[in-house]
């Protein structure tokens, strides 16, 4: 069977593809939606956490010999807690001013993360084994699924559902949410706004920790694969409305499908259509489709 | 006895003279060398820092050999496989810094816009990294020496030998830019002329990280050779997830350009049993081991073709410097043109009309974990491709310099 001429087991696996990839995009732009609805940075150094993430889990493996599973807990909290001394010692004197500084500051950060280690271990990448429980794949009929990759899309998901329980159901939450609404009668009833909003950048940088460990045994661990991928992450992030957390993993998934359908189509373009599909919705609705205007 | 003393004595005071009189022709009596490369981007590990450490060890070989009259200097810098970068540094090292020659520019836009930048001002300008061949074809020039290798001879190695051992059917992984679309022609061409068959092919965009759906798509051609026409991070993420789908071992990769730093960081695992055209390796035999030492030591890894080669041009063109005495453009072109090369890179080397440096290529296979004894110890070579069998013949040359 064909559709628009391409056979339906090619369309099938193209659109399973781009659901992984979409949940990356998921994890990785919940945590920018989630630093800029509580904290209103931009924060450039997502990419670059994001790689430091898998940077810790491969360190962790070939120097201490720390597998996958301790990695994907342990990474998060490292790059976490380096997330919290960047917000007490450097972001937290910029709330007050223009987004500007921030998208500034966190852009400086980002580059000399990346110096730094491109300097120790170069450009080339490190390559990081998929775990010995999720070896090998499963034949679909009509395509072979790495079990590595299927387990990236359950991973994402529950920790991206996870996140959205967390903000919009629990007290937690609703204290999170009322912190960054007005401050001062939050502080006023006994809760610690600034160590709430601390907390919340650590998380969100957490987050691109964690998505870097599931992406370490996918793609070669290198300074750069941060930079790479970013960009595309704000368009996702724009597109599904700064903020919103339900629209940020929404539209990740949803961008990741119509990345794999066009790789299908018009390959060339695939790099783009992100892009393409963020002017528009621009044009039509400008606080993006799941903002509030 | 006396005659001979004072015939001896005359020689030896007209010699000096003599050579007085060439060191004065080297413009402030010194030879400085630019070294412009890629010192952070993707491509700094194949070519980057190791190049400048490479340029820096022909310099104080060649000053050790030669004892020469004059001195020589290195500059280096930071092109970020920019064109217009490069074209400004170059400009600015040829009219302000003295510098007589422009070396290494990996990428080939750099490349093509500073050989117009050399040309314009009469310097030397001599390429190791950069791949396509345009350098020495439609865009070639009298100042220009392109060195290492170029994607005809790496499509002539690679695609030759694969097709030539069955493998007939073909799908091309593309990068969708000048090189790759180059390379992806350049072999397919191979590819037919031995037999074979192109099945198809996808462009992916420039750089990529997931191959995922454009691996699927070579799976579903049912070709039996995936030809990856990329470089960089693009091949060796292509060839992890090539693994991770199942598409190899059912079908095999072939790694049009890969460096022995990309194998070096996919590990054997991912890359054992692939077959790569190279200039040079490390192993090849006494002479390449005891370089390659002395580079490790300093580097703290292994010389790739490119930095292998660049110490080797970067001697040739001292060398021929110091054998007439002048740095005069033309003049040295010409003298390097002249004299074989022969050093621990290239065993019978020689420099075309067309700048082309054409020298023995090398088919290699990697080495499963198993075969290897360590770190580094990478490659079997399976095949020496001759110098002459290796290059773009002249007769299918579309540089106007070659006369035919």
């Amino acid at each position: 069977m064909e559709i628009f001429g391409v056979p339906s087991a090619l369309l099938g696996s193209q659109l399973l593809v781009g659901l992984i990839n979409g949940s990356f995009y998921a994890v990785l732009s919940l945590g920018l939606a989630i630093i800029f609805g509580l904290l209103n940075i931009i924060n450039f150094a997502h990419g670059a956490q994001y790689m430091m993430g898998a940077f810790v889990a491969w360190i962790a493996l070939t120097k201490f010999g720390v597998n996958y599973w301790v990695a994907l807990l342990l990474s998060p909290l490292i790059i976490g807690a380096v997330g919290v001394v960047l917000e007490r010692t450097m972001l937290r004197k910029l709330y007050k001013l223009d987004h500007l500084y921030g998208l500034l500051l966190t852009f400086g950060l980002a580059l000399i993360f990346e110096g730094l280690f491109r300097d120790q271990y170069g450009i080339s990448g490190q390559s990081y084994p998929v775990p010995d429980l999720l070896q090998g794949g499963v034949n679909l009929g009509f395509m072979f699924l790495p079990i590595y990759r299927g387990w990236v899309v359950v991973a994402a998901l529950t920790v991206c559902f996870g996140t959205w329980f967390i903000i919009e159901k629990t007290k937690l939450g609703a204290y999170l949410r009322a912190g960054t609404e007005n401050p001062q009668i939050v502080q006023a009833l006994g809760i610690n706004v600034p160590l709430l909003i601390t907390f919340t950048y650590g998380f969100g940088v957490a987050l691109a920790a964690f998505a870097g460990v599931l992406a370490a045994p996918i793609y070669q661990v290198s300074p750069l694969m941060g930079s790479n991928l970013i960009i595309v992450v704000f368009a996702v992030v724009v597109i599904g409305g700064m903020g919103s957390i339900m629209g940020s993993i929404l539209t990740g998934l949803g961008l990741g499908l119509i990345e794999g359908l066009t790789r299908v189509f018009y390959p060339e373009a695939s790099a783009v259509v992100v892009f393409v599909i963020m002017v528009l919705v621009l044009l039509v609705r400008p606080a993006g489709l799941f903002g509030k205007a | 006895m006396h005659m001979k003393k004072l015939t001896t004595l005359a020689c030896t005071a007209a010699l000096a003279t003599l050579s007085g009189a060439a060191s004065a022709q080297i413009s402030g009596n010194t030879v400085k060398i630019g070294v412009l490369t890629d010192m952070s981007g993707t491509y700094s590990d194949v070519a980057g820092p190791g190049t400048v450490i490479a340029t820096q060890m022909a310099i104080d070989d060649f000053i050790a050999e030669a004892k020469p009259a004059f001195k020589v200097e290195m500059v280096s810098a930071d092109h970020q496989n920019k064109a217009d970068i490069a074209s400004n540094k170059a400009r600015e090292w040829f009219e302000r810094e003295g510098v007589d020659t422009a070396t290494e520019l990996v990428t080939t836009s750099t490349a093509l816009a500073v050989m117009k930048i050399g040309k314009e001002m009469n310097k030397v300008v001599l390429m190791n990294g950069p791949a396509s061949t345009p350098i020495t074809n439609e865009q070639c020039n009298d100042v220009s020496v392109h060195y290492t290798y170029d994607t005809y001879a790496l499509a002539n190695g690679t695609a030759k030998a694969v097709t030539q051992q069955g493998g007939k059917t073909w799908f091309f992984l593309t990068a969708d830019y000048a090189f790759g679309q180059a390379l992806e022609k350049d072999s397919s061409a191979v590819v037919v002329a031995n037999g074979g068959k192109v099945l198809g092919s996808v462009r992916h965009p420039f750089p990529a990280s997931d191959f995922s759906s454009f691996l699927l798509q070579a799976q579903a051609s049912g070709a039996q050779i995936i030809g990856l026409a990329n470089a960089g991070a693009d091949t060796t993420n292509a060839i992890k997830q090539a693994a991770e789908f199942g598409v190899t071992p059912k079908q095999q990769l072939a790694g049009l350009l890969m460096f022995i730093s990309d194998v070096h960081s996919l590990g054997l695992k991912n890359a054992q049993t692939m077959y790569l055209t190279t200039g040079f390796y490390w192993d090849l035999d006494d002479e390449t081991r005891a370089w390659s030492k002395r580079f490790f030591d300093k580097h703290k890894r292994m010389p790739t073709m490119v930095q292998a080669g660049q110490y080797s041009s970067i001697l040739h063109y001292l060398r021929a410097i110091n054998a007439i005495g002048t740095d005069d453009t033309a003049k040295v072109m010409a003298q390097m043109k002249k004299t074989p090369i022969k050093d621990f890179f290239a065993k019978n080397g020689r420099i075309r009309e067309d700048g082309r440096m054409v020298h023995d290529m090398y088919l290699a296979q990697v080495k499963t974990p198993e075969e290897s004894k360590g770190p580094w110890d990478y490659y079997h070579i399976r095949a020496t491709i001759p110098a002459e069998e290796a290059f773009q013949p002249l007769s299918e040359s579309r540089c106007p310099l070659v006369k035919k």
